[in-house]
């Protein structure tokens, strides 16, 4: 096979493609364009050993399988846009690269609170970059930290910042509960009293209005008019998708990048997603397309995408079986951790512990229709392997519905 | 084939163990145990396990 394979985006989901595409037997060119100066890295500990100062940032380096040695890298520099027609992507200098396949691994980027008040001193945590600002912020003596957001990023920063010694950490949301979107309120509940019993403070059901301070910020002003003194501000509010580059290509960007089954983006065989930019029908369950910002995504993706692409461009009439990922995910805060196999979140109306108890290690198990659709485990590692032994069961569940 | 585990990294989630159940286990204390010479067959589900490992704590060599 001859021709070229543009991966947009270097991080996991485009290091993952390019090895897939070689194993799916691609053997044309693969051009890997990504912004930051980097070889693609391990980013989940970011927020935790390497925030923490337990692994050095040179440990989060992926190591490329030899099968992809011959891959060229574009660092430093990104795909500004796009013309699916003509098959061609223009980097940021003005090159134009002509593709025979486009693989879209362009992922996220944090989410900002746009409310007035200084920029200096508020940080977000997706890049290696963003990780060592916060570190030398967060390890000066008597910090007081904001964290503002009560999602996965926010709970392992705040635990982080309290096992750096932070004066105070207080993370503040509008929601009632910390993760209680992905984890229902029993969970939420019992994650919540950890985190105050390991000297974590909230402030829920209550928004950010704005930022005190002059050149750098000084305090946070809540929704109430109360404010929160605050040396550093960490902003994990979620994240939005890098596709302002597909735009004027008919393709579907109103979450992410639109695709069918097989990962294809608007119906063309020779673009597909991957990653958490990918907004995918999982056919596990029940067709509704959805990102999913898992770790564990990019990797089940590009698996995927490669043998659809490689498919097509080899030219062959190969039946693809449809994209069905049993999702996971894992979050490690303070000396816990939460370990989820399947999708919780379809069976939040339906909870009930499986095993232990909401003050100890703790399974809980997620429900549709009385049939289990998603476990969470909630405690040490004991509690964790708890959860894997649903995993099989998950696995053999027939489709739910649509 | 060879497999190394870094156990300084290795947190024993035991995502090996699913994508390649013949070469890594968990022990009865819940702590990862592999065969460090696998036979070459299995060479895809171990570069499975190798990608799937939160940590990427797991090196194939030769």
């Amino acid at each position: 096979m001859t021709g070229r394979i543009v991966v947009a985006g270097a991080s996991m989901g485009g290091l993952r493609a390019a090895e897939q595409l070689r194993a799916a037997g691609w053997t044309g060119a693969v051009t890997v364009v990504g912004d930051e100066p980097h070889m693609p890295y391990n980013r989940p500990p970011l927020s935790k050993e390497v925030l923490a100062g337990k692994a050095p940032f040179e440990s989060l380096a992926f190591t490329p399988k030899a099968a992809a040695a011959d891959v060229e890298w574009r660092l430093g520099t990104k795909v500004v846009s796009a013309r699916l027609r003509e098959r061609a992507v223009v980097l940021e200098d003005g090159t134009s690269l002509s593709y025979d396949g486009l693989v879209v691994a362009t992922g996220m980027r944090p989410r900002r609170l746009r409310c007035p008040g200084p920029v200096t001193g508020r940080h977000t945590v997706r890049t290696l970059a963003d990780a060592q600002g916060l570190r030398d912020e967060l390890t000066r003596p008597g910090v007081r930290v904001v964290v503002v957001g009560a999602g996965f990023i926010g709970c392992e920063v705040a635990a982080t910042a309290v096992g750096l010694g932070a004066a105070e950490v207080t993370v503040v949301d509008p929601l009632a509960l910390p993760m209680v979107g992905p984890l229902g309120e029993l969970l939420a509940r019992a994650l919540l009293k950890r985190h105050e019993e390991r000297g974590v403070r909230f402030r829920l059901g209550v928004g950010v209005a704005g930022f005190e301070g002059l050149s750098r910020v000084t305090g946070v002003v809540l929704s109430d008019g109360t404010v929160l003194p605050a040396d550093v501000v960490v902003e994990s509010v979620g994240s939005v998708a890098n596709v302002e580059w597909l735009d004027g290509n008919g393709l579907d960007l109103s979450d992410g990048v639109l695709t069918d089954v097989w990962l294809r983006a608007g119906g063309r065989p020779d673009v597909v997603a991957v990653g958490d930019v990918a907004r995918f029908p999982n056919a596990r369950y029940d067709g509704v397309p959805r990102r999913v910002e898992h770790w564990s995504i990019p990797t089940d993706t590009a698996r995927h995408a490669a043998k659809t692409l490689v498919a097509h461009l080899g030219g062959g009439d190969v039946e693809l079986a449809p994209f069905a990922p049993l999702p996971t995910f894992w979050s490690d805060q303070h000396d816990f951790r939460l370990q989820s196999f399947g999708a919780p979140g379809l069976g939040l109306d339906d909870v009930r512990v499986l095993d232990g108890g909401p003050d100890g290690d703790v399974l809980v198990g997620y429900h549709v229709d009385g049939r289990l659709v998603g476990v969470v485990a909630l405690g040490g590692q004991a509690a964790a392997m708890g959860a894997a032994k649903y995993r099989a069961q998950l696995l053999k569940q027939p489709a739910l519905t649509v | 084939m060879k497999v190394v585990v870094d156990m300084n990294k290795c947190q024993d989630h035991g995502q090996c163990v699913f994508a390649s159940p013949d070469v890594f286990s968990m022990d009865d204390d819940g702590h990862l145990a592999y065969v460090p010479d696998p036979d070459d067959a299995l060479r895809d589900e171990v570069e499975e396990a190798a990608d799937v490992c939160p940590l990427q704590a797991i090196r194939i060599e030769g």
